[in-house]
């Protein structure tokens, strides 16, 4: 490898450091403002609560961020968290097997993306308008599955993937950190990975070098969508019950924990490590709601208006940084 | 005066509109031909209007979307801002307001959010669909904090006969929809903002080239809709008696179906109004339709959003062309 690049690369690597060493920052500042405010922050049992819930938001949160590297957007993962759940659900109910159930959770959720990146790549939908249409279908053939059921009670093995611990910490923390390490080195250290960031940051330059454009975006909306299947397995196993609108309210935290980890809409710039202080950011503020007793109805609120400032100040980043098209 | 109407200031522009006549009307033909063969009542006079009242609502959502799609946006948080709107209306006469004051507050519940839709997509340039997602988030909380989750019922006589009058034997209903769409038509097809609509999607360096303050106008077109939303919950909240803090969360997704199935595109600013009214009645009906054969909500909703994809992919092979 030569010099040039190595050196490009640290530089890279640098500036990656800058954008996740800010938001860590961020996230502490938050951590002391509720320690003064509430008794119960700082205990085991509340901290182990948020990574658990970051874990959940960030298995969500990674795939969508590579659809966002690549300047476009999945908005059908709550959707399809609704689906793979409830799918999953009643297969493990029929078979008795929770393996099965996994498989076909993860499955749909592979389909649905799969469904997604045709939209996209293939018919060349504006990717918000296919995902938006898609969440709308899977939510509609959810309900009529489950036909206003609830479909409860799962084997212990199952549930432990959501609310079991391994020496003290919650499973699906362990989860967090092998996606971590995949999605990062995927990104960072593949050649797919520097294909959907060459596609984010100019797609005509990409063609024209060669990238195959439509396969790379059916594989992060497939990867996408199968992150999505997974997340619904740890929900799924968390709450232990499964009812046709349980994915509803996970879409905008997930495109905002990605937003707020500093991956751009506009395509090109962000990374799956961000997007986990993102997570991280997003669940302490709205655990610290939780423990402030601030009325859940808030939530959707705070929520929309942290999407909006985070897309308000990429967006002023961007334009200043380059001549927008 | 001559100022007739931009669409067929030129043979192509004629010709591609009536190419698409065939599209939404078949899919309308279609529809009505499955509904009456599939149940009795479908063709009725009863049920005809019922369509057609039923599809007002829908069709002062999707009037302005279609102009906010031709400026190659979107507004998805009409749905919300419906739900708020008629949130706030109801909260006004609960509280003894009169009907002109709750119908002003809900007009200007939209008016406010739909400038500040406008202003973030046009002096911020963010992303149409994320500022409004982000919208949409913030008004459906407004709505669950307003009512803590319950509905707001309110007995109002004036308010009933909004729904359930007419006036000259036309139900009023369709008389604020048909003032609707005559008031839309002539800003698109009459007036200098409906040039600029034209040519935001069209060509926007076009109009910065001429020295005209494009922003401006993309700013009205969201504020369009906002207030178009707010008139629109006088509707929403007449035939319900009440307003309730989810009452029209995902409507926007059927005013985008009709606008879509309309033969309006997301990319050139090629909009035709004619052709949304079509789009709302074709999804009127097919919700209609399914209802009549006891197909449960959801599922229409997927069928709509088939419809979509159908429509959607009809248009991708055309673009190519």
């Amino acid at each position: 490898m030569s010099a040039a690049s190595t050196n490009q690369r640290m530089a890279a690597l640098a500036a990656d450091l800058k954008t996740i060493g800010y938001r860590l920052a961020a996230a502490l500042a938050i951590c002391v403002v509720l320690t003064v405010l509430s008794d119960v922050f700082l205990t085991t049992n509340n901290l182990l609560n948020v990574l658990r819930q970051t874990s959940l938001l960030f298995l969500l949160a990674s795939g969508l961020t590579l659809v966002i590297l690549t300047a476009g957007l999945d908005l059908s993962v709550g959707a399809n968290i609704g689906m793979s759940a409830c799918i999953a659900a009643s297969v493990i109910k029929l078979t008795g097997s929770a393996l099965l159930g996994a498989a076909t959770g993860v499955g749909i959720g592979l389909t649905i993306g799969l469904a997604n990146g045709v939209l996209v790549a293939l018919l060349r939908m504006p990717p918000f308008i296919a995902t938006y249409g898609m969440l709308w279908v899977v939510h509609g053939v959810t309900y009529w599955f489950m036909a206003g059921t609830t479909i409860y009670g799962f084997p212990p093995g199952f549930r432990a993937l959501g609310s079991g611990y391994f020496l003290g910490v919650p499973i699906p923390v362990y989860l967090m950190f092998v996606f971590l390490a995949l999605g990062t080195f995927f990104a960072q250290r593949t050649t797919y990975g520097q294909e959907i960031y060459a596609i984010g940051a100019n797609r005509e330059a990409a063609r024209l070098s060669g990238v195959p454009i439509a396969k790379r975006l059916i594989l992060v909306y497939a990867v996408s969508g199968a992150m999505a299947g997974l997340a619904s397995l740890v929900f799924l196993a968390r709450m232990n019950s499964a009812e046709g609108d349980i994915g509803e309210a996970f879409t905008l935290p997930a495109i905002a924990a990605a937003l707020i980890g500093g991956t751009s809409l506009f395509g090109g710039v962000g990374t799956v490590s961000g997007t986990l202080v993102g997570a991280l950011i997003l669940t302490l503020v709205l655990n610290g709601m939780n423990l402030l007793t601030i009325d859940a109805s808030w939530q959707p609120l705070v929520t929309g208006v942290i999407v909006l400032l985070a897309v308000f100040f990429d967006t002023l980043t961007r334009k200043g940084g380059e001549a927008r098209k | 005066m001559n100022d007739s109407s931009i669409a067929v200031n030129s043979p192509t522009a004629f010709a591609t509109s009536l190419s698409r006549v065939p599209g939404v009307a078949w899919i309308l033909g279609l529809l009505v031909l499955t509904f009456a063969l599939a149940s009795r009542d479908f063709l009725s006079g009863a049920n005809l209007l019922n369509i057609g009242l039923q599809s007002v609502i829908l069709l002062m959502l999707a009037l302005p979307m279609t102009l906010i799609i031709m400026t190659e946006g979107v507004d998805i948080s009409m749905g919300a801002l419906l739900t708020l709107s008629s949130v706030v209306l109801a909260w006004v006469l609960a509280h003894d307001g009169s009907l002109m004051l709750a119908l002003a507050a809900s007009i200007i519940t939209g008016l406010v959010f739909g400038l500040m839709n406008g202003m973030l997509v046009a002096l911020v340039k963010m992303p149409p669909f994320v500022v409004t997602l982000g919208t949409m988030g913030v008004a459906q909380g407004l709505a669950l904090l307003a009512t803590d989750g319950q509905s707001i019922v309110v007995s109002n006589d004036t308010l009933q006969a909004v729904y359930a009058g007419s006036l000259a034997g036309i139900p009023q209903t369709l008389l604020i929809g048909a003032v609707g769409y005559a008031v839309t038509h002539w800003l698109l097809y009459h007036t200098r903002f409906g040039t600029y609509v034209f040519a935001l999607g069209g060509n926007p360096d076009a109009l910065k080239l001429a020295g005209i303050r494009a922003n401006v106008y993309l700013i009205a077109v969201y504020a369009f809709g906002g207030v178009m939303t707010g008139l629109a919950a006088l509707i929403l909240t007449a035939r319900m008696s009440s307003g309730h803090p989810t009452a029209a969360i995902g409507m926007e997704f059927d005013a985008i179906a009709a606008v879509v199935v309309g033969g309006t595109s997301f990319e050139h600013g090629n909009g035709w109004l004619f052709g949304t009214l079509l789009g709302v009645l074709a999804v009127g009906a097919l919700r209609n339709g399914l209802n009549l054969l006891t197909v449960p909500s959801s599922v229409q909703v997927s069928c709509i959003g088939l419809l979509v994809i159908v429509a959607l992919v009809i248009d991708s092979f055309k673009g190519k062309k």
